[in-house]
């Protein structure tokens, strides 16, 4: 028989100890988020290829703010910042930085900066080139190892919208030299460099990838593999506990002569990986 | 060395451990049956314990001995019939009983803190446990182990920490369930002149065994049990002399093995 | 291969020049693995003994299902922790997404499932061994939990290690509601992870070696508690 007195005594006793030590910790860590700080969801392009950790240092000696970047897919971090756990979102997929904004949860939208897609595949080359349709159908067609993404992030996005363009669609072939591996775009090279096979990466992840192998980039140029960056303030009207005022000193400053000129002294191997184009047209 | 004791001496001596002031024995059972499902394990035994005397269960293996002891100590309930101990304490009388079972059960502790573990229990003061459990250890011959890890005594040496575990708490009746049948014959002799000790200072003892020549050596009177019935009960001498039980008389022959 | 044993060269340089960033994720996966061990065990132990020892209508049923909750996927418990955390979600008023306060939230919901079906295991079979001798003491359950858990001392430290070894060895819960932020939320795992996906799989395998290493040392400091206060052998 249970003796419901003592050993409900008990359980409050372990409650109450558990609940001390998480509260430590609780104390203990907001204890060192005395800086003011925004919670930024931008994707892995960005985060992965060191832009940040070149940009942010900047903008946190210019403000003392500090920028956390949690950095997914895109299709992820528009989530995110849709339930309201990010005060600023960073992606590279227009139509849904636009829907954001016209839903309500972003305030307005700016260009920020921009770069390209290429192709990579394994050397020696079938072809090379700048017209990125051909390429795909040849790839189609030869029945060429291909690796998607297929986790609905702009990389992806951008990827089916050029499928599209080529008028194919490559996921009846999927599972045999399409590929679709529902990751990042770094797992995703990897998978690229460990099979010899082609995919479609931004410029910025492909330049900082250590694990090339035997890839190269073999379709570049094509003004439709064009790869913009935009930047949205949550609103605070959808939800109120966003750091409306730092979140926007951040964008001012990213979209303002210093944070543009961070932006473009961005160098990977020597190259520039994105290219500041904020104020231009929307 | 061990000393006799006389029970006066035992309680007068004795701080804070409770021996009870009301003898509990003697030990009653009547027509006490045992059955589990479809099984008759013990049915209708019926026998007194008396005081002072050291009393030995004997029978061959399946018998009931381990239930009827277990039964005594109040570890498990008969399904019919009366377990009645003297005075007025009922089912509360196992305070003042001990039990040592055939594998000796050692707690992951030193030696000292194995004997001094039921004392703890019963909230005596540290300074008084220390010279009770000091007693106990002299009483079995365990002094040199007693900061030793109780787990790291051979079978034999165990045993004798369980009966000084027992009898520290000064019980007044003390169980023992075949103490010695896993034992080498030196171990054994260690326990058997132990538990005369024991039995010296003034507890009453109640021993199975289904070893005839331990019985014959240290029983003053004799439970014989069988299929579940208690059989015969009669002193020790009568006993081995004239068993006035078929079936006792085949077990004292030998041709009663299991 | 040249390159890879450089990667991983380099990652041992970390080690040996103690370098800042690697002691900050090092020590943040002890923090957040030790604090969820800790208050595992605190709520785990004693439940464990609870359903060893009382037996109450769907007794059975609770031990079968922490037994598979030992099971409990990583991602899985991180998604269910950052939908209850997140501003959108129950408990997102407390502001704990992307914090450690919400990896050691995970963790420990990953790990007590493990510490309290191990321990139940335990104090169910020493149960078996002590529960005559015991109530021949006059111990109840009850007044026997203390000295249950203290004889079981050895198999329960086992258990609080596996506890350990889930916490300190999972990424999916932590990269989800942690969010893997520099300097802030990125721990071994996460850094693995990382380094991997940037493509620099000697660094990822040098750290994956070192937190295999920091596995070792503290189990070894366990082990060697262990040694000086119980005995290895016993005649029985």
């Amino acid at each position: 028989m249970v003796r419901c007195a003592s050993a409900a005594r008990a359980a409050v006793a372990a409650a109450i100890l558990a609940a001390a030590l998480f509260g430590i910790v609780v104390a203990a860590d907001s204890g060192f988020a005395k800086q003011p700080f925004i919670v930024l969801a931008s994707t892995t392009s960005t985060e992965n290829s060191g832009l940040f950790a070149h940009i942010l240092p900047r903008f946190e000696k210019q403000t003392g703010i500090s920028v956390r970047v949690v950095a997914v897919g895109t299709g992820q971090a528009v989530r995110i910042a849709q339930r309201g756990d990010a005060d600023v979102l960073l992606v590279h997929h227009r139509p849904s930085e636009e829907r954001f904004v016209a839903e309500g949860f972003g305030t307005r939208r700016y260009d920020v900066m921009y770069n390209d897609f290429v192709i990579v595949g394994p050397k020696p080359a079938q072809s090379r080139g700048d017209n990125v349709v051909d390429a795909l159908l040849r790839i189609a067609g030869d029945r060429r190892l291909f690796i998607s993404r297929g986790d609905d992030s702009g990389t992806h996005k951008k990827e089916m919208a050029l499928w599209a363009a080529a008028g194919f669609d490559p996921r009846i072939a999927s599972g045999t030299w399409y590929r679709e591996t529902g990751s990042g775009m770094g797992a995703t090279l990897n998978v690229a460099a460990a099979l010899g096979a082609s995919t479609l990466s931004d410029r910025a992840t492909w330049l900082s990838f250590a694990n090339k192998r035997n890839l190269e980039i073999q379709v570049s140029g094509d003004p439709i593999l064009h790869n913009q960056y935009g930047v949205i303030p949550v609103n605070p009207a959808r939800h109120p506990h966003v750091r409306e005022g730092l979140a926007g000193d951040f964008v001012g400053w990213l979209l303002s002569g210093a944070g543009q000129a961070a932006i473009a002294s961005f160098r990977i191997h020597g190259q520039q990986a994105f290219f500041p184009n904020a104020g231009f047209a929307q | 060395m061990s000393q006799i004791f006389s029970l006066d001496d035992v309680r007068t001596r004795l701080k804070g451990v409770d021996s009870g002031s009301v003898g509990i024995l003697p030990l009653e059972f009547r027509d006490v049956s045992l059955s589990v499902g479809a099984n008759q394990l013990l049915d209708r035994l019926n026998f007194r314990i008396d005081p002072a005397t050291f009393t030995v269960i004997l029978g061959p293996n399946g018998c009931g001995k381990t239930l009827t002891l277990k039964l005594a100590h109040g570890l498990i309930v008969p399904s019919s019939g009366e377990i009645a101990w003297n005075g007025p304490y009922g089912k509360a009388a196992k305070r003042y009983q001990a039990m040592v079972f055939q594998r000796p059960v050692m707690l992951r502790r030193s030696v000292r803190a194995n004997v001094e573990y039921a004392l703890k229990l019963r909230r005596i003061p540290r300074r008084e446990r220390h010279e009770i459990v000091g007693e106990a250890l002299a009483l079995a011959g365990l002094d040199r182990f007693a900061k030793r890890p109780a787990r790291w005594l051979s079978i034999g040496e165990q045993q004798r920490v369980a009966i000084a575990r027992a009898w520290v708490t000064r019980p007044q009746v003390l169980f023992l369930d075949e103490p010695t049948a896993n034992l080498d014959p030196s171990a054994t002799r260690a326990i058997e002149e132990l538990l005369l000790r024991v039995h010296q200072a003034g507890t009453k003892v109640v021993m199975t065994t289904h070893d005839m020549a331990q019985a014959r050596r240290m029983s003053d009177d004799v439970l014989f049990l069988c299929r579940g019935c208690s059989v015969e009960h009669a002193p020790s001498d009568e006993f081995f002399a004239a068993p006035r039980s078929v079936d006792a008389r085949a077990f004292i022959e030998g041709r009663l093995v299991w | 291969m040249d390159e890879f044993t450089q990667a991983f060269a380099s990652a041992m340089r970390l080690v040996y020049t103690l370098d800042p960033s690697l002691l900050e994720v090092v020590g943040l996966s002890l923090g957040v693995s030790l604090a969820a061990v800790a208050i595992a065990t605190i709520v785990g132990l004693p439940l464990g003994a609870a359903i060893a020892l009382f037996r109450f209508p769907g007794s059975t049923g609770l031990v079968v299902l922490i037994n598979a909750l030992m099971g409990l996927p990583p991602v899985v418990v991180g998604l269910a922790v950052y939908l209850l955390l997140s501003r959108s979600g129950p408990l997102g008023v407390f502001g704990l997404l992307y914090t450690s306060a919400a990896m050691i939230i995970a963790q420990t919901v990953l790990v007590t499932p493990i510490i309290a079906a191990l321990s139940r295991q335990t104090i169910e079979e020493l149960w078996a061994e002590y529960a005559d001798q015991l109530r021949s003491f006059g111990a109840d359950r009850r007044s026997a939990i203390p000295t249950l858990l203290w004889d079981a001392r050895s198999q329960l430290g086992t258990s609080v290690l596996a506890g350990f070894g889930r916490a300190s060895a999972e990424v999916g819960a932590v990269i989800i509601v942690g969010g893997n932020i520099d300097h802030l939320t990125r721990v071994m795992t996460t850094a693995i992870a990382l380094e991997t996906s940037r493509g620099d799989l000697g660094l990822a395998l040098g750290l994956g070696f070192l937190l295999v290493l920091l596995s070792v040392v503290v189990n070894a400091t366990v082990f060697l508690v262990n040694e000086g206060t119980a005995p290895r052998h016993s005649a029985v």
